[in-house]
């Protein structure tokens, strides 16, 4: 699912202090009446970036990207892009440039009209104009397309149509707004990858907003997962998924099961955590810092459980149960098994031979998984 | 079976076909036959009779069909400098109306159509309330205002910035106040109607893309809103062209405007062929316009 890329040869300038951000907010808070609806983020992006702010509508996320393209003033905090405090800089005088949702492109322009829009509007010499137009509609492979009206152009034309006319501009910092949320599929799996290619060519940072967590894993160096407001993890995707920080980042991407319980061993390499849910303990393979008392949680991915008939050699990190759901999507099956306790455990495996023998419902199955795969959220 | 659903078509046939009929009978028989009496009476011979024009076609002691044009109204309306005046008037006026209203109104739907929801609905309601009171009421509360002795100069004599009463009433400029406050809602709302559906988001990214506000409006803003300003344009400058009361009551014995004309020559000289054939040259100048303005508005829709 996390795709690995080229683009994080740059090395990680997020976890080098002494690199440079090129985008960073300090404390931004911003308010509609009553209602916070960016609520004191900080963040830093660094140059080159792919960085994809992920979360559910209404989160903030594209008020966050809104005061970055200056069409919202933060209620508190600075923005800064590449050392200059910007947020006091309109839209028309900022080194960003926005693709819109609904793409924007002008309905009473052509295609190279549209593109052309911006270069003529800072006053770029005409031969110029045609000729970075002309580079980039090619770059985006629609160089025939030049002369086509907007109306004429299908979903995924205009998209791209709204992609080159805001990079045409050379901007500093991209900002795409559910870039591909209104392609269909296949369009979009393979738009991902030509965003990533282009983004890649032209070296500009991209700032990402979406909703769709796949999109993220896909494009994003770094996401930042968004609730209410606030930034709840920011991390590779790799990070994210592997080492959520809390359940509510463990379960928005992805999907998990969580184990509520209590600390029972507390060890600097390994933990042990009674559930009840469970019924049983958890060994868990890395070290917490957290209340003794307090209630936790212990998040496992559905594809690092095995899933046996006979019982696994381990006696812990084993639960029994009975199969009472199975999905089969083609390349992975999935299956929900409800332990003696009531919990209900979601597990996939993947469907690697043709004609293995499946596993049924009603069956009674053995669930182990590995001490280094639960994680521990407190919150 | 096969005939009935045969029947049963034919039935359904028909019956889209009354739909059809049913606009076109109505024009048939309220613009086309009322136009065609019009268009005869005006190659007719005035007359002192019942009714004031000669007919057209006459059955001579020889049992010949006579058809007898009368050119001549139409060419009075070239003989006299009196009628080509009062013609380039009366257009003159239907345009400098049709400019000022769209300068008043163009920024009054704008401010409507962004306004919040509840202000707007509000907003649209003070726009259409004068239609609760007729015309003439509010071109005479007009008279009211301009009079010598009027609201307005006895609220200036008061304050003290003029010394003695304006002439306002029987100006032009109270001709022009009266036009364009009387069609101001007919510009609003096609205006209104037109930049509501505008998608914002277009001037955000013109803005985006190094656009300033005014700039973004110049470039985005208006000509997306080119339906809406010629919709209204029409709804203004075909009227006022036309327009009588309103000049008779503001613009006083020198607003020279066809209507006036039309007026007088229909019920003043009683003489019906002139008037029939200044309405006519008037609709030959105005269907062009409406024709242009509907080619527009047909090809903008195929795109």
């Amino acid at each position: 699912m996390v795709a690995a890329t080229g683009r994080r040869e740059a090395g990680e300038p997020w976890n080098d202090p002494n690199a440079r951000p090129y985008v960073e907010l300090r404390r931004v808070t911003k308010k509609f009446g009553d209602f916070t609806a960016v609520d004191d983020v900080s963040l830093k992006i660094y140059e080159r970036e792919i960085f994809c702010l992920l979360g559910a509508s209404g989160c903030g996320k594209t008020t966050l990207l809104r005061m970055l393209g200056g069409f919202e003033t933060p209620t508190e905090g600075r923005i800064l892009i590449d050392g200059e405090d910007v947020t006091d800089v309109p839209p028309y005088d900022r080194p960003v440039n926005m693709m819109f949702q609904s793409y924007a492109l002008f309905p009473h322009m052509n295609v190279e009209q549209n593109v052309a829009f911006g270069l003529k509007q800072d006053r770029v010499p005409k031969a110029e104009i045609r000729e970075r137009v002309a580079t980039m509609l090619d770059m985006v492979q629609l160089g025939e397309y030049a002369k086509r009206k907007v109306g004429q152009l299908s979903g995924g034309q205009r998209q791209r149509v709204a992609l080159a006319r805001a990079l045409v501009k050379r901007p500093k910092l991209l900002l795409l707004d559910e870039p591909l949320g209104a392609l269909d599929k296949k369009l979009r799996e393979h738009t991902q990858f030509e965003l990533i290619g282009l983004q890649d060519k032209l070296g500009v940072t991209f700032l990402v907003v979406t909703h769709d967590q796949e999109e993220a894993m896909t494009l994003a160096s770094r996401i930042g997962v968004m609730d209410r407001g606030t930034i709840v993890q920011a991390g590779t995707p790799a990070e994210i998924y592997e080492f959520p920080n809390s359940k509510f980042v463990a379960d928005f991407i992805g999907s998990v099961n969580l184990f509520e319980g209590r600390l029972v061993e507390d060890e600097p390499e390994r933990v042990r955590i009674a559930s009840a849910e469970l019924g049983g303990t958890i060994l868990v393979g890395h070290g917490i810092s957290s209340a003794p008392e307090a209630t936790l949680w212990a998040a496992l991915r559905p594809e690092k459980i095995a899933m046996s008939r006979g019982a696994p050699p381990q006696t812990e990190n084993v639960a029994r149960g009975i199969v009472q759901d199975v999905a089969y999507l083609g390349d992975l099956s999935i299956y929900v098994v409800r332990l003696p306790t009531g919990k209900l455990v979601r597990v996939t495996r993947p469907n690697t031979a043709r004609h293995a023998e499946p596993v049924e419902r009603d069956s009674e199955v053995y669930l182990s998984w590995d001490a280094a795969s639960p994680v521990v959220v407190t919150r | 079976m096969d005939r009935l659903r045969r029947r049963l078509e034919r039935t359904r046939i028909s019956s889209r076909g009354l739909v059809v009929a049913l606009p076109y009978l109505w024009l048939i028989a309220f613009f086309v036959a009322p136009f065609l009496i019009v268009l005869k009476i005006s190659f007719s011979h005035t007359a002192l009779a019942i009714p004031p024009y000669r007919p057209l076609l006459v059955w001579t002691s020889r049992s010949v069909l006579e058809i007898r044009l009368d050119l001549g109204n139409y060419l009075a309306m070239f003989s006299h400098r009196l009628y080509g005046d009062a013609f380039l008037n009366s257009l003159k006026v239907a345009f400098l109306s049709t400019i000022f209203s769209l300068a008043i109104g163009y920024p009054m739907a704008y401010g409507i159509a962004r306004a919040g929801a509840r202000a707007r609905n509000f907003l649209l309601l003070l726009v259409v309330l004068p239609f609760w009171t007729s015309q003439l009421l509010r071109i005479y509360a007009w008279v009211g205002l301009f009079k010598a002795n009027g609201l307005i100069n006895q609220a200036l004599l008061s304050l003290g910035v003029i010394h003695e009463p304006l002439t306002l009433l029987f100006t032009p400029f109270a001709m022009y106040v009266g036009i364009v406050y009387s069609y101001l809602p007919y510009v609003i709302l096609p205006l209104y109607a037109n930049l509501e559906k505008l998608d914002w988001q277009l001037v955000e990214a013109a803005q985006d893309l190094g656009c300033r506000p005014w700039q973004a409006f110049y470039k985005v803003t208006l000509p997306l809103s080119r339906n809406g300003i010629l919709a209204a344009s029409m709804l203004v400058f075909i009227p006022a062209t036309g327009e009588f009361v309103i000049p008779t009551l503001l613009g006083g014995p020198n607003a020279l405007m066809m209507g006036r004309i039309l007026w007088d020559e229909f019920f003043g000289n009683r003489d019906w062929p002139v008037a029939s054939a200044i309405a006519i040259v008037m609709l030959l100048v105005l269907v062009p316009c409406m024709m242009a303005y509907l080619g527009i508005q047909s090809r903008e829709s195929d795109q």
